[in-house]
């Protein structure tokens, strides 16, 4: 069993500038923080290392930061500017029973994050998840389409924080 | 001589008997045998989560209510957990006896929909009219505790809404020495059936490997032969106070991991959850159980995963506080949602029949599967 400071010395050593932090500082929970496009590369090492085995992936989610600045359109829409998109990662191993949170962030211009869908299955379903409801766009993931909202959902990701819902959608009012 | 099939691709749903609400199999077939399924969901989609960051945080409990509709309670337990530890707060010890015990009821609700159900779509009609006059006795007891039947909002962030009912510990009593024999009654009407195993026994076979993998949990993880419960392994609440076993599947009569065994977790897991409520009821301390509720709930920055083991798997809330009295954001982790996820798996190379055998055999809620 092995806590947040060994395994991030362990990443340290073995990929070096991609992983950029570890915060410790927050309550309750810990992460370690990863450059977007090498988040598969960590994440294929961290399951088959034989020291940390982390076999099983509990969850995933997308969060819009919403940390830019508050700007309004010509509309009087209000949009945030320049904030990141991230994606939470909490990791386990059944056989060494250590847990660990990974983070990487990505911004919201060109949210391009590498997908960990091949390395477990489970992620599939929820990065187009986070893809459907966030808009974070996972590379070389096998099928990254919507999933919970309807197929042809034209007016953006509702879990974004500006996000504002459409007046119509196929010739039906949307607010009730 | 092999005979002639065809290629076709089958819509199943989204209304069919079978799907337990509204869910669309795409089912690609080659004559009888399925070459892959793939799952459309989202019929049921109210974005609980967006809701929930419009809300204070006692506010959300009752949408988390209406995921798994049939395990309300579990669902909130799981909540007040995760917004407890964020706030770094304990309970009386009579609210966590009393959160046990009414999560175990409901477990045994559940499981009895499951059961019930299974059997339904299977075609045994009557387990399904047993297991429900079995959970009726339970939704009164909830019933008698807070007024509600399936979507209570009782158990509260720090308390619980109302203490129990005087006569609670006497009926609850009274149930558990009414519902031990009813377990037997449900193997001789289901579980040994000679047509149930034919049709359930070396079906849908789960290797361990590929559920881990998956992220599968719950009653389908230990019907692979994997002894792992959040209530043990990861232990919250008061379930490290209680003596129970964990089943796991043993493939009695097919294969480790088929169909049989995940729906026979379920019937031994009912006996052990009787087991914990009787400690439960026993063990019961006096106290108030709305005393530790803060006036005010304002947890600090600062983000949390917490999960608990519900009827259908392990339930995960991540929960992220930016000091204001609203969550900034709350992801949950449903069982039933990452559990149809592995249907293709499951379902390729089968016949059509089976789609409905293994459907019904990963026990998924659509309320959750959409949330």
């Amino acid at each position: 069993m092995k806590n947040i400071q060994e395994i991030f010395d362990i990443l340290k050593e073995k990929f070096g500038d991609s992983i950029l932090e570890l915060l410790t500082t927050l309550p309750v929970e810990s992460f370690i923080t990863i450059a977007p496009k090498k988040i598969n590369e960590v994440c294929l090492f961290m399951r088959d290392n034989e020291e940390l085995k982390f076999n099983s992936l509990m969850c995933l989610s997308g969060v819009d930061d919403a940390n830019g600045k508050q700007v309004k359109d010509e509309n009087g829409a209000v949009k945030i500017e320049g904030s990141t998109l991230s994606v939470y990662y909490h990791l386990e191993s059944t056989e060494f029973r250590h847990k660990v949170t990974l983070k990487s962030s990505a911004p919201k211009e060109n949210p391009e994050v590498e997908s960990v869908a091949l390395i477990w299955h489970h992620a599939d379903w929820h990065e187009r998840e986070a893809w459907d409801l966030v808009g974070i766009k996972f590379l070389n993931h096998p099928d990254l389409r919507r999933i919970l909202m309807p197929y042809d959902w034209e007016a953006g990701h509702p879990l974004q924080k500006d996000y504002k819902n459409p007046e119509f959608y196929h010739g039906m009012k949307v607010p009730y | 001589m092999a005979l002639k099939t065809e290629h076709m691709t089958l819509n199943m749903g989204p209304q069919h008997p079978s799907t337990h609400g509204v869910l669309r199999l795409e089912v690609e077939l080659e004559g009888e045998i399925i070459k892959s399924v793939q799952p459309h969901i989202g019929y049921l989609h109210r974005c609980f989560e967006k809701h929930a960051e419009a809300m204070t945080y006692p506010q959300v409990i009752p949408y988390v209510d209406r995921m798994d509709y049939l395990a309300a309670m579990y669902n909130e337990f799981g909540y007040a957990v995760a917004v407890e530890k964020l706030l770094g707060i304990q309970v009386p010890e009579r609210v966590e006896y009393i959160r046990v015990i009414m999560g175990e009821f409901q477990r045994i609700a559940s499981h009895l929909v499951a059961v019930g159900t299974y059997g339904l779509d299977i075609g045994a009609f009557t387990p399904f009219l047993f297991c429900f006059r079995d959970r009726e006795r339970i939704i009164n007891l909830f019933e008698m505790t807070c007024g509600a039947r399936m979507l209570y909002n009782y158990i509260w962030v720090g308390g619980l809404s109302h203490d129990l009912h005087p006569d609670f510990v006497r009926n609850a009593k009274e149930f558990v020495s009414y519902f031990k024999p009813k377990v037997k009654e449900l193997n001789d009407l289901l579980s040994y059936n000679r047509i149930f195993i034919d049709r359930t026994a070396n079906v849908g076979i789960l290797p361990l490997e590929t559920a881990i993998n998956y992220g599968i949990s719950g009653p389908n993880l230990r019907g692979s032969g994997f002894e792992w419960d959040i209530r043990k392994d990861d232990t919250y609440s008061v379930y490290n106070k209680f003596d129970f076993d964990i089943p796991v599947g043993k493939g009695l009569q097919g294969t480790v991991g088929d169909c049989w065994d995940r729906y026979y977790i379920r019937i031994q897991e009912m006996g052990e959850s009787l087991k914990i409520i009787e400690q439960a009821l026993e063990q019961l301390p006096e106290g108030d159980v709305t005393s530790a509720i803060p006036k005010r709930i304002k947890p600090p920055v600062g983000q949390v995963y917490s999960r608990v083991e519900n009827p259908k798997g392990e339930l995960g809330y991540f929960i992220i506080s930016n000091g204001s009295p609203n969550p900034f954001r709350v992801k949950v982790k449903g069982p039933s949602f990452v559990h149809l996820g592995i249907m293709n798996e499951l379902c390729k190379g089968h016949m059509i029949a089976d789609v409905i055998a293994i459907l019904g055999s990963i026990d998924i809620v659509l309320g959750e599967v959409d949330r």
